[in-house]
């Protein structure tokens, strides 16, 4: 079978579908894979990556699309190309089947197998095909490059023989993918970042990239199905404006992403807001494209009003072209895999993600797919208690047991014995405990060199060999006495050696 | 010197002995705590000579000059990677020393004959030196020969074990009775039979406990060693005797309870119980999802560069290869490139209780980059590589994980948290305990198989 990448047509494009790195993963599916000359020009792919990688090259653009049995893009195809097609092929591209009403037909025409990028369901098994993620994460990234671009000062604070320098202030509405990753090179720069969403749950993961997450104090979960957000209620929505005018005045640059799935945009940002702002804020709109979050947002342009500049690009990805196909390349192959080698190509609607993505299937209309129910952040069940309590297991040493033991065995030894032998017995125990008491303070990385201790300490046993020595059994006694000397000698010693080796920094 | 002086000679003793007891708790006094012992010792002896009871100077001063002199290349020619096995022997010596001297206090009763009760108690002190002293001795000869490898140190396990050690203790028990009722020279026989017993026992006892409970065995001996030093301290009546014995034998008993509180077991457990015999259902290793994945040494130095926070935890695996140098070496290279480089020492890794600290200070690695276990637990998902070296049961996640797995409720370094692991084995061998260990087929360990010191060694020259 043979895989085709056309050049992406619309003219400030400037990704391409796949990467040179993702041919021989193609490849060992068993795809011939075509590429059009000049297709990763933009990305800075030249041709001759491809070719490197095992990829050919065709000059006509008319020719490549005649041979494509699955042909790879990122945007929807345009009218010249549904033209250019091969009857019953399979096209992997985005889709948003929700406004492409009449190219949905004229595909349908042509009997293509249409698997939409934008529809593959927001599954965990399916992360790793999520295109609108890949490329949310690059927009967040660039919609900071792009702030900063034209914000006039450092993100960082800085005290300079120059003086000192404040730190940008920043805040991001919306912490999905794009908003995490804002936070994220907002933070690597150095500015204060904070960020406010509706669903609580994604407080952490702002922490950890570390940004403040602003609070509202509202109960409402906004958690909604596929992983977005749902509308609010209006007396939040109310709370929420509120905390935004307020931040309005005091942050210099706001970065919003909140899109609602299939619907306008809510406006968060209103033109009082912006006039509120400091001359040279930059407001960043990543929600252009669906009306803006911002009042006075112009999808695609930036423009200056009030002394605030606000940036409405819907094109961030493809300003990172390198990076964005790379990443949407990698998702091609993921979603590729699931189709089979290319000698059992299968579209299999069993897998709910293929079923999920096909929006064309030979031609009929399949979109929406049946309701498949989904969450990125699924609602943590309490933790239990991992730790089963595990048994305590008696100690032959439980304090109570031992004391008990000890005075009912001391009564019984005073009840008949003799002096000499009490007067020992009170030495012996009180030393137990004076040794107990001193070893208990014991680090344990000194253990081994306390053992040493009390080995060479406990050759004291000489002394009752050398009262010995001079009677009847010198031998016996004589070498009871050699043997604890060795004890005391090595066991000092040995000890000396390791305590002088043990050294702080 | 008159009776009086000797007497605060010794109490002087006993005090530097406790004093030297209290220095080495911490690192900065512990060199001031040998000393004090040393002292200690010093004075002991000389009093006793001074005390005007010792008189075979001639036999006395070449044995105690030659016993020093062998103990002095015992301590300077020892490997620390050996230690375990000195300090076994060392014990050996004090037992057998104690049962010397308790059979020539019995044959060559230097008081007035005693009568009545206070010959029974003397008697009785007799009996229990030679007893102690006899375990001690030969369990710890036992202990040194599995230690040093030349017996094995799978647990012996015979047949009515239990019942052949109480029956040992019985008769000795009966012959006791004998001895303190049979005139001396049957007596003397029913002592050396005590004696014999006591041999035998102490062997079967340590045979039948493995190798890695060892840290309990020689704390426990280095425990019984100060009973026997303080039975014969009764026998003789020297309060001097009496006190060591007493500190010597408390510092072993609480070293064992803290390796077993380490192990989740009692002292019970770990000399009546081993692996595999109490529960029986230790060898069915429960299913492990996931699989294995192998990592290079050029990839572990290139994750290792790219630390910020590491983490090295080892285990007797790395005595064993002799590794301690290239670990060292490895911690300076990274620590010259501002990786913070720490150590995680769990109570019982390694032969010997604090074996791990000693072998790291060998290598000249500073101590305050070692810490205890409970000390890092928390900090481990702060550290970008754990490299696990030689060690294997104390890195177990089903102890916590696991209730029905033979070692659920030991704690153990929980090396999982970490964001990467690192695991350096020679193979996929089951640890001590024989049980499998879950933290190899996580998601984020890697294996690095092969002899530690090899492979180390080829991490740190792709380090540069």
């Amino acid at each position: 079978m043979k895989l085709v990448v056309p050049k992406e047509s619309i003219s400030s494009e400037k990704r391409v579908a796949i990467s040179p790195e993702n041919i021989s993963a193609f490849e060992t599916l068993g795809y011939e894979v075509w590429i059009e000359s000049g297709a990763g020009d933009l990305a800075n792919f030249p041709d001759n990556l491809y070719v490197q990688s095992g990829a050919r090259i065709s000059n006509e653009k008319s020719e490549l699309w005649a041979k494509g049995d699955l042909v790879l893009k990122i945007n929807p195809p345009s009218n010249e190309e549904v033209g250019l097609i091969k009857e019953g092929a399979t096209l992997i591209s985005f889709a948003y089947p929700a406004r492409n009403e009449e190219l949905l037909q004229s595909l349908g025409e042509r009997k293509i197998n249409w698997m939409a990028m934008d529809c593959v369901p927001r599954i965990s098994r399916a992360q790793s095909m999520d295109a609108l993620s890949s490329m949310a994460n690059v927009a967040g990234y660039r919609a900071v490059v792009e702030a900063s671009h034209e914000f006039g000062r450092f993100f960082t604070g800085q005290i300079t023989a120059a003086g000192k320098v404040p730190p940008a202030k920043i805040l991001v509405i919306g912490a999905g993918v794009a908003g995490l990753a804002a936070i994220g090179a907002a933070r690597n720069m150095g500015a204060i970042v904070r960020a406010f969403d509706t669903r609580p749950a994604v407080q952490e993961e702002v922490k950890s990239l570390g940004g403040d997450f602003l609070m509202l104090d509202f109960e409402e979960d906004g958690a909604g199905s596929g992983g977005y957000a749902k509308v609010m209620s209006k007396e939040f929505i109310e709370a929420e404006m509120k905390l935004f005018a307020e931040q309005a005045e005091e942050v210099d640059i706001i970065i919003t992403t909140a899109m609602i799935p299939g619907k306008k945009s809510p406006i968060l940002i209103t033109e009082e807001m912006v006039r509120s702002m400091k001359p040279g804020s930059v407001i960043v709109d990543l929600a252009a494209e669906g009306g803006g979050n911002c009042e006075l947002t112009e999808a695609g342009r930036s423009k200056v009003e009030h002394g605030v500049t606000i940036l409405g690009y819907t094109d961030l990805p493809s300003r990172l072209p390198a990076q964005s196909s790379r990443l949407y390349g990698n998702n091609l192959v993921k979603l590729v895999n699931l189709l089979g080698k290319t000698d059992q190509f299968a579209i299999n609607q069993e897998d709910e993600i293929i079923r999920g993505a096909l929006v064309l299937d030979h031609g009929q209309i399949s979109w929406p797919p049946p309701k498949v129910e989904v969450s990125v952040q699924p609602v943590k069940p309490i933790e239990e208690s991992v730790k089963e309590p595990v048994e305590e297991k008696k100690s032959i040493f439980s304090p109570g047991l031992m004391l008990g033991g000890l005075c009912i065995l001391l009564l019984a030894m005073g009840w008949q014995g003799e002096n000499e032998f009490l007067d020992q017995l009170t030495v012996f125990v009180l030393s137990c405990f004076v040794g107990y008491m001193v070893v208990w303070n014991v680090t344990p990385s000194l253990h081994t060199p306390l053992m040493s201790v009390t080995n060479a300490i406990s050759g004291i046993i000489v002394i009752g060999g050398m009262l010995f020595v001079s009677g009847s059994n010198p031998w016996i006694a004589g070498m009871a006495i050699f043997l604890a000397t060795i004890n005391i000698a090595g066991g000092f010693l040995v000890t000396h050696r390791m305590l002088k080796m043990f050294r702080k920094e | 010197m008159t009776e009086g002086l000797i007497t605060m000679a010794y109490l002087v003793s006993g005090l530097f002995f406790i004093l030297s007891l209290g220095g080495l708790s911490k690192q900065e006094t512990a060199r001031k705590g040998n000393i004090y012992g040393i002292l200690g010792m010093t004075l002991a002896i000389l009093a006793t000579f001074a005390s005007g009871e010792v008189e075979n100077f001639k036999l006395l001063i070449p044995l105690m000059l030659g016993g020093a002199m062998i103990g002095a290349v015992l301590a300077k020619r020892v490997e620390m990677t050996s230690m375990p096995e000195l300090v076994a022997i060392l014990h050996s010596f004090v037992g057998l020393a104690a049962v010397l001297v308790g059979v020539v206090s019995f044959i060559d009763p230097r008081d007035v004959e005693l009568t009545g009760t206070n010959k029974l108690i003397h008697e009785i002190e007799i009996l229990l030196g030679v007893f102690i002293g006899g375990v001690t001795f030969t369990g710890s000869v036992v202990a040194f020969g599995k230690l040093r490898g030349s017996l094995s140190g799978k647990p012996m396990l015979l047949p009515g074990r239990h019942l052949l050690n109480l029956g040992m203790l019985g008769a000795s028990i009966w012959l006791g009775t004998q001895f303190i009722e049979q005139g001396h020279d049957q007596a003397l026989i029913s002592l050396l039979i005590v004696m014999g017993i006591s041999f035998v026992l102490g062997i079967h006892l340590i045979v039948a406990i493995g190798g890695a409970d060892m840290p309990v065995v020689v704390s426990m001996l280095n425990s019984y060693s100060g009973w026997a030093a303080a039975a014969a301290g009764f026998m003789l009546k020297n309060d001097l005797l009496i006190i060591t014995g007493a500190l010597v034998g408390s510092s072993g008993a609480i070293l064992s309870y803290i390796m077993c509180k380490a192990m989740n077991r009692s002292l019970a457990n770990v000399i009546f119980g081993g692996f595999g015999t109490a529960g029986g259902s230790a060898a069915i290793a429960s299913e492990i999802e996931g699989s294995i994945t192998e990592t290079s040494a050029d990839e572990v130095a290139e994750e290792l560069k790219e630390a910020k926070e590491v983490m090295i935890v080892p285990g007797y695996g790395m005595a064993v290869a002799q590794a301690q140098h290239v670990v060292k070496d490895i911690t300076e290279t990274l620590r010259g490139k501002d990786v913070n480089v720490r150590f995680a020492i769990h109570p019982v890794a390694g032969r010997l209780p604090g074996h791990m600290n000693v072998l790291l200070a060998e290598a000249n690695v500073p101590y305050d980059i070692v810490f205890e276990m409970d000390e890092i637990n928390d900090d481990l998902p702060n550290v970008d590589v754990l490299l696990v070296v030689g060690a294997n049961d104390i890195v177990n996640p089903s102890a916590l994980e696991d209730s029905s797995s033979p070692i659920a409720g030991m704690p153990v370094i929980e090396a999982w948290n970490a964001k990467s692991v690192v695991a350096l084995k020679r193979s996929m061998a089951a640890g001590y305990s024989g049980v499998e260990n879950p933290l190899y087929f996580k998601d984020n360990t890697n294996m690095l198989f092969g002899d530690a010191k090899d492979t180390l060694s080829a991490v740190f020259s792709k380090l540069g």
